[in-house]
């Protein structure tokens, strides 16, 4: 048992902050830092520099065309790249849906379609929610009905599916769909690629508590689906989707995105003004920051062991799911205290100035715009990806056998 | 001992209900907040109809010699309808300065239009540095000729932008922080030297950032003592921390209701999900949060006007961290049992939400006044 | 809507405070000054005092024999019993089967049982929970058989509190087993000295001795002892239960305990200074008083609903769920602000006759067998989970 890092693995963080420092452009540095929203090119630009380096898919084994890092180098990398302030990874296609290809998909599906999630090239988003099938995904309606006609071989899709991230800068989605509604819930449902640009495929923007645009619903109305575009078997679309949804979690624990985060809080109490002196001198809230870093300590500490447990060959059980809880409570944490560390100046709504473009000045301190926004935002995180009440009843049943 | 309303008291209760129920759908008060100004001149001439912007004041003021009851029953019902009319800056605060500092000729001046409708007002307190210490203030006013002249910056002034007239907490002596030194004075909201930048705060109000380049007033601007304005504002910002926490409980109700509702309706699994324990025992735990708010709120009022400077400073401050802890409990619990929903734009309960998280930051949050109570209690 | 109490109040006030400083035995004063441990002897010789004033049963109507207080009177004297140090009313005969009695019960078992409960003659305790039936009540396996115009009861109860001290116990027992459970319940009285009852000690985690087993081996049960008709025991049951959970908060007890927690956080040093010149600290007192204040203003909104008429709802659910954490964390606190010193076991000192010496401060051994007793706070009188269950069903109907 070491905690200390080996030369080849300090090494490592070396070099990828140094290509980090190279090649994340300075505007999307300063967006992270700030709070600011990325846009679409922010992701993009530094995906694609990514992938030209072949670090995108960095979970991948070598076989598909990934890095094939050991955990510790997995890591490093998130850390490095997060104190480094570079945006994170749109899961989508690397971290979701290319998995799901390379483990059930055919051959030349790989060859379809990895290449180009490797790459970035390629914009991926998630059609699984549904308006009546939330926690419990199973219950989605969405129907794919089989025909096959003069043109070929298809699926004619018709339903709707609802947060949508990023749907409005997707080239593809992956759905959920039920092939067979004769079938018990989890039975009929398959997978399928549909891609954006097909007719029938709309797409409506939700606006969210804070303003911001960020998922979407997407209305599938008789759009015509080539079968070759269906990952596993029919009606066998289920284990994908809970093999997806484990990947997912892993991941969602945002640990090094919260480390920056506590470190930021700690910048701005030294920054806010308190009695002659400054927020950070004042023993109350200073305690309440030790008290989050130290959640944050035991969050990472639990992955870590997770993380070591896969290094030996285990898979990442379902104790993952606390992960998850703990990790989203802690970032809807970090953000509540940023925003009382603000005060009375995160009242002003200030919309333009979430985006780095504006000229405007803001109203109170640069740091003040985003606290308030960003805590009303960050109450999604124990709400996606399965609730943090499905999380727990995971656990208590997978876990605890209750 | 008797904690019921008298027939009156319901009679109010009912006529505001009666308002937010015909004037504030959702959908009306989303227009209302698009508006220029953020809220209804219609609006502001029906509270001055139905009384309710004098109902605080005595009779001697031109007002119907009601008290903080009366701005408890209005104010909860506001908070159920997130009514965007500008009651708390002109009636409780600068009506309620006006009412106890004022001269003759001062009240005599402001109330009567303020009462009619036809009067607005703001008060101007916070700096970049203030945080919640009332007496961090450095915006500073110096003696010219027979009058004044104020120099310096404000921030975070609700309703500037329809202020006829706005108080100015300004330092005419003293070092900084230091409570004596401080004096109020009424400002034309028009007046030259005032530049203001205006816009909409989270929960859809309006306020402004305000610079005050040498603004020259007259000696009868000065509201109260000179250099000894202190206790009044504390007093009124008390008197407004105890009408937040009424606006407070009644956005918990509503809130509440709105979640209840949806957890009762709402399927999945088969069954409602309110039919699950670990969602019936949060909205429980919601339910006794708004009770716990409610039972403070009214200890607050009752107690806002006690002799004792002590009660009346513990009184606010517990009900603010009652509503701080209880409000944050009830708003976090309605967005995560409205899952995604919660979290948009598109229902009430994201707005509620908002106004509830900044009603903890105004005049200090749930931390700030645990301190200020915990300094009184432990010092008695 | 005004706090002010009413001249006829205010005399009452000074009334009541009078009574408990001239009839409260300073001895016994002392003991609930200290937390000490109380004997049966302690709480009678002040449940008789109070038998005498007309006081004892202090929430029943004019009709049974109570005084007929009203709500604001009866928070007074709750209140002032609380600040002078008097003893908690044992609840089992005075607010749990007297009510029972005269609500549901005939003339015969008023006119036997009532006079002895007002004056405080007879001790009884209750007889509801069993091993296997705890929050799931209405499980209960006791059984009783009709033979004659006697009962023969069979069974087990437990969470039995001071039942070593009991003249009789009231029980929920089966007397129609293949009735649906809620239906085939009956409400008995059993005197204690009856041949068959055996009662075992449990020792509670603190090491102290409140509540026992009770046993029940063929034990014969006159049919004059039941309570209501046969088979209808579980509306007795439930409204005692509702009975139970209105005084259940303890707010009176639980200011004495913020004002008691003070005075040791200025007793405590800590670099060189009173434990209570700590911020953090302080504000922790503060955030438990303002919890307090909170409950006592929610019980007064009930109280003000029954004086006008209205009769207290499921809400008063939420008393007890408030109430039983404000007196957790209580003793939560008072054991940190002692520190190191909450260490040492000397269950000894629990008793005002030892002569033992403290180890620390005097108010130091009582601060973790506390803590660790409150936790039944939650648990017991219904547990908090089962009151959430009961205000989500009843009040907000889901």
């Amino acid at each position: 048992m070491d905690l200390a890092l080996k030369p080849e693995h300090k090494a490592f963080a070396d070099e990828v902050r140094a290509f980090a420092r190279a090649n994340l452009s300075p505007a999307t540095k300063a967006k992270t830092f700030s709070g600011k929203h990325y846009d679409k090119d922010d992701h993009i630009q530094w995906q694609k520099a990514l992938g030209q380096q072949g670090w995108l898919a960095y979970t991948w084994p070598k076989k598909y065309g990934g890095p094939g890092w050991d955990v510790t180098q997995r890591f490093l990398f998130e850390n490095v790249l997060a104190e480094e302030g570079a945006p994170r990874i749109i899961p989508f296609g690397p971290k979701m849906v290319g998995p799901v290809i390379y483990t059930f998909g055919t051959d030349e599906q790989k060859e379809r379609f990895l290449p180009g999630i490797r790459s970035s090239e390629v914009s991926w988003c998630q059609g699984y929610s549904e308006p009546g099938a939330g926690s419990d995904l199973a219950s989605l309606r969405t129907r794919a009905v089989r025909v096959e006609d003069a043109l070929g071989d298809h699926y004619i899709v018709n339903g709707q599916k609802t947060w949508t991230s990023f749907a409005h800068w997707g080239d593809w989605i992956f759905c959920l769909v039920r092939t067979n509604p004769d079938a018990k819930a989890q039975e009929g449902i398959s997978f399928l690629l549909i891609d954006m640009r097909t007719p029938g495929v709309t797409v409506r923007p939700i606006i969210m508590l804070d303003g911001a645009h960020h998922v979407n619903d997407v209305f599938l109305d008789n759009v015509k689906v080539p079968v070759a575009n269906r990952i596993g078997k029919e009606g066998e679309g289920w284990t994908c989707a809970k093999f997806l949804l484990a990947n997912e979690r892993l991941g969602i624990a945002e640990v090094p995105a919260s480390k920056r985060g506590v470190r930021s809080l700690r910048d701005i109490a030294r920054a806010e003004p308190q009695g002659g002196a400054t927020l950070a001198d004042d023993p109350a809230f200073t305690a309440q920051i030790a008290d989050l870093d130290l959640q944050v300590q035991a969050l990472e500490m639990s992955e870590l062991r997770a993380l070591s447990t896969m290094a030996l060959g285990g898979a990442p059980g379902p104790e993952v799911s606390t992960l998850k809880i703990r990790g989203s409570e802690i970032q809807q944490r970090i953000a509540e205290l940023t925003m009382e560390a603000v005060g009375e100046y995160a009242a002003p709504y200030q919309p333009g100035m979430l985006f780095q473009d504006t000229n405007e000045t803001p109203v109170g301190p640069d740091h003040a715009p985003p606290a308030a926004p960003r805590y009303f935002n960050f109450r999604k995180t124990s709400i996606y990806g399965g609730s943090n009440e499905i999380q727990k009843n995971i656990v208590s049943k997978m876990v605890l056998g209750l | 001992m008797d904690l019921s309303l008298s027939d009156e008291q319901k009679q109010l209760q009912d006529a505001a209900e009666r308002f937010v129920r015909d004037k504030y759908t959702f959908e009306n008060r989303r227009k209302i907040a698009a508006t220029e100004k953020g809220w209804l001149a219609e609006n502001w001439t029906q509270m001055a109809e139905l009384g309710w912007l004098g109902m605080a004041f005595s009779e001697e003021d031109g007002g119907y010699g009601g008290g903080p009851i009366e701005t408890m029953i209005v104010m909860e019902q506001f908070g159920k309808g997130l009514v965007l009319e500008p009651f708390l800056p002109t009636v409780v605060l600068g009506g309620g300065m006006i009412a106890k500092a004022g001269s003759k000729a001062q009240k005599e001046a402001l109330l009567p239009p303020m009462i009619e409708g036809k009067k607005q007002f703001a008060f101007a307190w916070l700096e970049r540095q203030s945080r919640y210490n009332l007496a961090d203030v450095s915006l500073k006013a110096t003696k010219e000729g027979s009058g004044w002249s104020l120099a310096g910056h404000k921030g975070v002034v609700y309703n500037a932008v329809s202020a006829d007239n706005i108080i100015v907490l300004a330092r005419t002596s003293g070092g900084a922080r230091e409570e004596k030194g401080l004096t109020l004075f009424v400002v034309d909201g028009k007046a030259k030297g005032i530049t203001r930048r205006d816009y909409p705060t989270q929960d859809a109000l309006r306020a402004s950032e305000l610079t005050f380049d040498k603004v020259s007033v007259g000696a009868d601007a000065v509201l109260g003592k000179v250099d000894d304005a202190f206790g009044v504002v504390e007093d009124a910002v008390d008197h407004a921390i105890v009408a937040l926490c009424a606006e407070a409980t009644g956005c918990m109700d509503a809130i509440n209701a709105a979640t209840l509702e949806y957890i009762k309706t709402r399927k999945q699994f088969g069954v409602p999900i309110g039919k699950f324990q670990v969602l019936q025992h949060r909205m429980v735990d919601c339910f006794t949060n708004a009770q716990e708010a409610r039972s403070m709120t009214l200890m607050a009022s009752l107690k806002i006007d006690d002799k004792d400077p002590v009660v009346r400073r513990k009184a606010a401050s517990g009900a603010k961290v009652q509503i701080g802890k209880s409000g944050k409990f009830c708003g976090q619990s309605a967005v995560q049992m409205h899952g995604g929903m919660g979290v948009t734009d598109e229902l009430s309960v994201s707005h509620y939400f908002k106004r509830l998280t900044m009603i903890d930051l105004m005049f200090g949050n749930q931390q700030h006044h645990l301190t200020r109570y915990s300094n009184l209690a432990m010092a008695a | 809507m005004d706090l002010a109490f009413t001249p006829e109040e205010q005399k009452f006030a000074d009334e009541v405070r009078a009574f408990v400083r001239s009839h409260l035995p300073a001895d016994i004063r002392d003991k609930v000054k200290n937390g000490k441990h109380l004997i049966r002897d302690d709480y009678m010789r002040w449940q008789q005092a109070l038998g005498k004033q007309g006081w004892l049963v202090y929430t029943w109507p004019k009709k049974h024999g109570g005084p007929g207080f009203t709500p604001a009177e009866r928070y007074i004297f709750e209140n002032i019993c609380a600040e002078e140090h008097a003893p908690g009313i044992i609840p089992f005969g005075t607010k749990m089967v007297g009510p029972v009695i005269y609500t549901f019960g005939n003339d015969e078992q008023k006119a036997k049982f009532l006079e002895p409960i007002r004056k405080s003659t007879v001790w009884w305790c209750q007889g509801y929970s069993e091993p296997g039936s705890g929050s799931d009540l209405a499980s209960l396996r006791t059984k009783a058989e009709k033979q004659g115009d006697h009962y023969i009861v069979n069974g087990s109860k437990t969470w039995n509190t001071m039942g070593h001290w009991a003249d009789w116990i009231f029980c929920l027992v089966r007397t129609d087993p293949k009735a649906k459970p809620q239906e085939g319940i009956s409400f008995l009285l059993i005197g204690m000295k009856t041949p068959g009852i055996t009662v075992k000690p449990i020792i509670m985690a603190d090491g102290g001795h409140e509540v026992n087993e009770v046993f029940f081996d063929n034990v014969k049960v006159p049919v004059a002892n039941l309570v209501g008709k046969e088979n209808e025991g579980w509306t007795c049951a439930k409204f005692l239960l509702a009975n139970e959970r209105l005084g259940i908060a303890a707010v009176p007890q639980s200011k004495r305990g913020v004002a008691a927690l003070k005075a040791i956080a200025r007793a405590e040093q800590e670099n060189g200074k009173p434990l209570i010149e700590n911020q953090s600290f302080a504000e922790k007192i503060a955030d438990l008083e303002i919890q307090v204040t909170a409950l006592e203003y929610t019980e007064l909104r009930v109280l003000s609903t029954m004086a006008h008429g209205g009769q207290p709802g499921p809400e008063v659910s939420g008393l007890k769920v408030r109430g039983s954490e404000i007196q957790q964390r209580i003793t939560e606190l008072t054991m940190e602000a002692v520190g190191e010193y909450a260490a040492p076991y000397l269950p000894g000192l629990l008793w005002q006759g030892s002569n033992e010496e403290p180890v620390g401060p005097a108010h130091a051994h009582l601060a973790a067998p506390r803590y660790f007793n409150t936790r039944k706070t939650t648990i017991y009188g219904g547990s908090n989970e089962i009151q959430k269950g009961i205000i989500s069903k009843m009040v907000l109907g889901l």
